[in-house]
């Protein structure tokens, strides 16, 4: 029983971030699909949307509203990057795509570092911060707001893709670009929702983490960075695989960091991406290469 | 004709270094030019695998880091001479480049720039979280100045001969490693990849190979860098240092050994001539990569350069060669 409630602890914990690392997967995902770009300025999506939310908070305090509006913010913002800083490359080999979008997400931290200065700033919990018993464990309401909404905005994205007209055009273009305009859809149009879609989930991640770990600048380069390890670990563009890849992780590393050492909590994320790279480099539910 | 040419341009090169080492008296500026000199190794090296083998790596950062603390921790801690040192941190780098590039023999496209991105965070914990070896977050002291033959490099001054020399062997080996062979290979690989594998060119043990050979680099710079300051700490090892490397290729521009110089150049004096710079840092950093490989993709100076090309041969009424 002594082991068994600080891993039930770590699990949790681990659950929550794992979630927070899927959303980011899926944007990942949803870019790379569309466009066969990795999208280094996922992550700083991640924090626009607390600090955004935040902002908001400050000035009208309803948490809707400040949601709402963090992740229209943030789409936006993704909108505006994709036609700024993507639409017009000349040379889009993927060296050149690479370093824009690093660029782009160095960028971004440095004018939010310029917008909001250094300090953290904190996000009251949706609801009450009143642990609730879990057995011999303890789960913050937060915690199920992060898992609950996650996992609506999972099914939400499924159901977009799957039943919606729009989202089958989406998918379209992911199997064969060239065939989806040949039937009329407009690939430009879908590369540019794809960004804006991303960005949305980014958004809402940071948001939804941002009462349990405060928006600070430089939060966005660490959580894309283990949002793209999920997204390999499970196979990028595969949506189930982006989740269970989050989760993975997510898992891994708080049990890593509970049971070993937790300045290492970071390492043991990589280390993870590394394996993944030389094992299985198309991810656990990705096909052969 | 081409050779004396070429001999030409590296002695008049050199002897412009001596020229400034002999009417160079303020320290300061010194210190600067061998922070140059530094940088210049660590760019020349990323610029092989950027602008020839078309791969990047985002973690150049931590092969220099492995350099400064293996020179650091072995010259320190266990007293070892510092040029064996050097030798031992470029093992444990060219090693280490090469267990992460085997994922790079396997695939294609951001598989490189990811695993180097995960492997420079990774080193870059370990030197913060090792404390019992790296000194942790407040750093490791003490690093002896090199010896060569009762000679101690420990002033500014003999620092410069030193790092610059070491910089004229590294730019005239890359030169020549460029004009080689390996050379035509790696650029064949960059215009086509199938075009290459098809002339018999080995293209991902090609990629490999650079990349181990720019790692090398790295970590000399690396150690060369623990024995000018005396003193290092993980803060001169981080993500954003390798990215600021990425920008100095950038701004020299991709495939140009000479260029490499002249990025390290502009982008360590910036930085200490502009005030504001300090705040702005970041920014401008990353609105340069931005803007630059958006409109110049083979960089600022070479795309500069192809500007003023295209309009000599608009105003000769004539087509431009692509």
């Amino acid at each position: 029983m002594e082991i068994l409630a600080p891993l039930l602890q770590y699990l949790i914990s681990g659950l929550t971030n794992g979630a927070i690392y899927a959303l980011i997967a899926l944007g990942f995902g949803i870019i790379y699909n569309a466009t066969t770009i990795i999208n280094f300025a996922q992550g700083e999506m991640v924090m626009l949307g607390a600090l955004c939310a935040i902002s908001i908070y400050h000035v009208n305090p309803s948490l809707p509203l400040a949601f709402a509006g963090g992740v229209a913010m943030v789409t936006v913002i993704g909108l505006v990057f994709e036609r700024l800083a993507l639409r017009p490359v000349r040379d889009p080999s993927p060296i050149s795509l690479i370093i824009i979008t690093v660029g782009g997400a160095v960028f971004i931290k440095g004018i939010a570092m310029l917008l909001w200065g250094k300090d953290p700033y904190s996000l009251p919990p949706f609801t009450s911060n009143v642990p609730i018993g879990l057995g011999p464990a303890t789960i913050l309401p937060q915690n199920l707001w992060v898992l609950g909404v996650g996992a609506l905005l999972v099914l939400f994205l499924e159901a977009f893709l799957r039943l919606t007209l729009v989202g089958k055009a989406m998918r379209a273009c992911a199997y064969n670009p060239r065939a989806a305009r040949l039937v009329g859809i407009s690939t430009g149009r879908m590369v540019q929702l794809s960004f804006g879609l991303s960005a949305a989930l980014g958004a809402a991640g940071g948001i939804l983490i941002a009462p349990l770990t405060l928006g600070v600048y430089d939060m966005g380069t660490m959580l894309g960075l283990k949002g793209f390890s999920a997204a390999i670990l499970g196979g990028l563009g595969s949506i189930l695989g982006g989740v269970l890849g989050g989760l993975l992780l997510g898992v891994a590393e708080s049990l890593a960091s509970g049971l070993i050492s937790s300045g290492y909590r970071d390492a043991v994320a990589f280390l993870i991406l590394l394996v993944a790279l030389f094992i299985r480099p198309q991810g656990l539910l990705g096909g052969k290469q | 004709m081409r050779l004396p040419r070429l001999l030409n341009r590296w002695l008049l090169f050199t002897a412009a270094v001596f020229l400034i080492a002999l009417l160079m008296e303020n320290e300061y500026y010194l210190t600067l030019l061998n922070f140059i000199g530094i940088h210049t190794l660590l760019v020349v090296g990323l610029n092989l695998l950027m602008g020839y083998a078309g791969q990047i790596s985002l973690g150049h950062a931590a092969f220099f880091g492995l350099g400064a603390y293996t020179s650091g921790i072995l010259t320190v801690t266990y007293g070892l001479n510092p040029w064996l040192a050097m030798l031992a941190g470029m093992i444990i780098s060219g090693v280490a480049a090469f267990l992460i590039g085997i994922p790079a023999l396997k695939l294609r496209g951001y598989y490189l720039a990811m695993a180097t991105l995960g492997f420079g965070v990774i080193v870059y914990i370990v030197f913060t979280e090792a404390q019992a070896w790296t000194g942790g977050p407040s750093g490791l002291a003490g690093i002896p100045a090199l010896h060569l033959a009762g000679l101690s490099f420990d002033t500014p001054w003999k620092l410069y001969l030193l790092i610059w020399m070491v910089v004229i062997l590294i730019l005239i080996l890359s030169a020549s490693i460029v004009d080689s062979r390996i050379g035509r290979a790696l650029r064949a690989l960059h215009d086509s990849e199938a075009a290459a594998e098809s002339l018999g060119v080995n293209t991902q043990r090609l990629k490999l190979l650079i990349f181990v050979w720019s790692a090398l680099y790295a970590s000399l710079a690396g150690s060369l860098f623990a024995h000018t300051m005396n003193f290092i700490a993980p803060s001169s090892f981080d993500i954003m240092f390798s990215i600021k490397l990425v920008t100095m290729v950038v701004v020299g521009g991709m495939a140009s050994v000479w260029g490499s110089l002249l990025g390290a150049g502009v982008l360590t004096i910036l930085p200490e001539v502009l005030v504001f710079f300090h705040d702005f840092e970041v920014v401008i950093f990353g609105g340069i990569l931005m803007v630059v490989m958006i409109f110049l993709p083979r960089g600022l100076v070479r795309g500069l350069l192809d500007l003023k090309e295209f309009r000599r041969y608009k105003r000769q009424g004539g087509a431009f060669p692509v």
